[in-house]
């Protein structure tokens, strides 16, 4: 999950990382009686989990309270890249002589840990990272031996900090990697890390990514969870399915990741005959999945208005496909007349011969089985755009 | 022959008194596999179907002579018995465990790597089966038969279809590396496994969205691979920013896309696929 600006800087001040005062501001008011309180001039920025919202307008200077108003005004209510601005970020607008760049993430390719440090900060680091390459320090992070003072300083100065600064800056490294461990993060990233003209090193902005499978361990994230999620979504998750909702016409419902990924792939590729019929979801029922997790799922595809046609698409493994067959079974008849859309289905795997007579034997209108995922996926993109059309 | 696992291999399962670790003991033992021993803490002298259980890893390889560990321990327990089993110096550890966090599995991986003796294989995967002969995890042993094609794959419920797709020709060796940030076993260890087994013929290779380890196979493959290879990539319509189910599996900004992934692969002579069947059916060609 990544994290807004505030809730990273959150988690910096938790931690003793320097940063510049400030907080979270919902309303117009809230945000000019948080500027009055800081005093002196403030920086009003937009919380929204996508870059380039500088250069959108989302990040305005205000020297006093008036100020406040007119631009918090303006920022709340933005939509950036399609991301609605419900909270604005208001801090003590820091006098600023450099720009710096740190970060802690982990490196897949490598399968360790990486920092990264440019005293170029204050820019987009993929820039920095193309067009000057010398200027980013990137040092390997064994996961074992993480970063104390020692390898702090070897960062540091790879990086070239200046002398005068360099103490201070391996200090908060070795703080970020704290960060980076205690909770759980994939990504630690400040950017810019600033210089004031009194000699403070200070966490201007924060972007921090933490990883959900330890949230058994790490009770505090739960409440960075975003609640402007999808209304589906949230349902899906409440109910333990691993949910994602698209933009298009055709629920899905698959076991195993690799397998839905690929469904919403063919799905898509036959819908370009059909006028760019396209799935509606991401939905895996998990490789052990139940009649009972089956029919959790057609529920919540089925409840997705945007859905005209339904796709299961089942390779029983550990799954056995009666269990499945009874779990569409169930679904609908749980949902009663609600149910309206075509739900085709492709069933092969372990008992794939007594789920498909499951699901012959029941004579539903609505179900349709087929035998291959390239023509289940042309037959419910054919569906999809009819219903679409007629309406 | 196979690669990494065989009809001589012995595996122990950590966790084996769970309810999902003696639900699998049960399959790889009714598939042929020679399960020979369980590890739970605490439980030594149980038994699970007649299969002895130890306290440690240590204990259970010293009785039993095995070889190999399937790890089904849940997520919390999950790095301690990783390190059990690499302290242990089992030469095998296959991580079933769905959930890791990856700050653990890092660790876990960089303690294998330090120890030197032992391959990790997932976590979050469906583990290794060469059929006809061992079959370690939960990959289900009668999809397919035994043949000359290996496999490798990022994903579960994939691997079963392309082993279902390509039955009538039968597999070597089905690899499933899993799909989280960190794994023990790359695509590219499997290629290079494949590469030198004298009874694997032609290699699937299937990856998905995230990461660059497509990529990096892709040039192994053109330096290292003479043996054909099919490629299949999950995810070409994942928009960017949306984890498709695998902690690994994102697009973020340019990187991690299908369309790279095939490019990079096709550029190193791998012939993709754009679904599954279509895939099997590039195998087919290349096998006929």
């Amino acid at each position: 999950m990544d994290l807004y600006e505030y809730q990273a800087k959150q988690l910096f001040g938790k931690h003793q990382l320097p940063i510049t005062s400030g907080d979270v501001c919902e309303t117009v008011d809230q945000a000019v009686a948080m500027a009055e309180s800081i005093g002196g001039p403030v920086v009003v920025k937009a919380q929204v989990k996508t870059g380039g919202r500088g250069k959108a307008g989302g990040v305005k200077l205000a020297k006093n309270s008036e100020e406040t108003r007119e631009v918090a005004t303006a920022i709340l209510g933005m939509d950036i890249k399609g991301h609605m601005v419900h909270k604005v970020l208001v801090a003590d607008a820091a006098d600023i002589a450099e720009e710096y760049y740190v970060s802690f993430l982990l490196d897949r390719a490598n399968r360790c840990f990486l920092a990264m440090a440019s005293v170029e900060g204050g820019v987009e680091i993929e820039e920095v990272a193309v067009n000057n390459p010398d200027a980013l320090a990137k040092i390997r992070v064994d996961a074992l031996e993480g970063v104390g003072s020692e390898k702090a300083r070897e960062i540091v100065e790879a990086a070239k900090f200046p002398e005068a600064i360099r103490a201070q800056v391996a200090d908060i490294l070795v703080t970020l990697w704290e960060i980076t461990v205690r909770e759980d993060a994939t990504l630690v990233e400040v950017n810019p890390l600033v210089l004031t003209p009194t000699g403070e090193v200070l966490a201007l902005d924060g972007k921090v990514t933490i990883d959900d499978n330890a949230a058994f361990r790490q009770p505090g994230h739960a409440e960075f969870a975003d609640s402007a999620i999808d209304p589906i979504e949230a349902r899906a998750k409440s109910l333990h399915l691993n949910y994602v909702k698209l933009d298009g016409d055709v629920g899905i419902v698959g076991n195993g990741a690799g397998l839905v990924m690929s469904t919403l792939d063919v799905v898509a590729y036959a819908g370009e005959e059909f006028g760019g019929i396209k799935p509606a979801n991401f939905l895996d029922i998990g490789g052990g999945a139940s009649a009972e997790v089956m029919a959790n799922g057609l529920d919540i595809v089925l409840n997705d208005p945007d859905v005209q046609a339904v796709f299961v698409n089942i390779f029983g493994g550990i799954t056995a496909c009666d269990a499945v067959a009874n779990g569409i079974l169930q679904a609908i008849e749980q949902l009663g007349d609600s149910v309206t859309k075509p739900i085709v289905c492709r069933i092969d795997g372990n008992n794939a011969p007594e789920g498909r007579k499951i699901l012959q034997d029941s004579n539903h209108e609505l179900i349709e089985l087929v035998d291959t995922m390239d023509a289940a996926a042309r037959k419910v993109a054919e569906l999809a755009a009819a219903r679409k059309g007629a309406k | 022959m196979s690669i990494w696992l065989n009809s001589d291999s012995k595996i122990l399962v950590q966790g084996m008194t769970g309810s999902e670790g003696t639900k699998h003991t049960r399959r790889m033992v009714a598939s042929g596999a020679k399960v020979v021993a369980g590890v739970t803490p605490g439980k030594a002298g149980q038994e699970v179907d007649g299969i002895p259980v130890y306290n440690n890893v240590a204990d259970a390889m010293a009785a039993t002579g095995a070889n190999v560990s399937v790890v089904f321990v849940p997520p919390k327990f999950a790095k301690a018995a990783v390190e059990e089993a690499v302290d242990a110096k089992i030469p095998l550890c296959v991580v079933i465990t769905e959930g890791i966090p990856v700050h653990d599995t890092a660790q876990f991986f960089q303690y294998a790597v330090n120890a030197g003796t032992t391959r990790i294989i997932g976590p979050n995967c469906p583990g290794i089966i060469s059929p006809g002969q061992s079959n370690a995890g939960i990959i289900p042993a009668d999809i397919t038969q035994p043949g000359r094609i290996g496999l490798v794959s990022k994903s579960g419920t994939l691997t079963y279809q392309m082993m279902y797709e390509l039955r009538d020709f039968g597999f070597s060796t089905c690899v499933g590396i899993g799909g989280d940030p960190i794994i023990g076993t790359t695509h590219i260890d499997a290629l290079e496994a494949f590469q030198n087994d004298p009874d694997t013929d032609a290699i699937v290779m299937i990856g998905e969205i995230g990461g660059d380890a497509e990529e990096r196979a892709a040039a192994f493959i053109k330096e290292h691979v003479t043996k054909p290879v099919v490629g299949y990539v999950a995810g070409f319509t994942a928009p960017e920013g949306k984890t498709m189910g695998h902690a690994g599996a994102i697009v973020s900004g340019s990187s991690g896309t299908a369309a790279a992934k095939q490019e990079a692969l096709e550029a190193a002579g791998v012939k993709v696929g754009r679904t599954p069947s279509a895939t099997a059916a590039l195998m087919r060609e290349i096998l006929s």
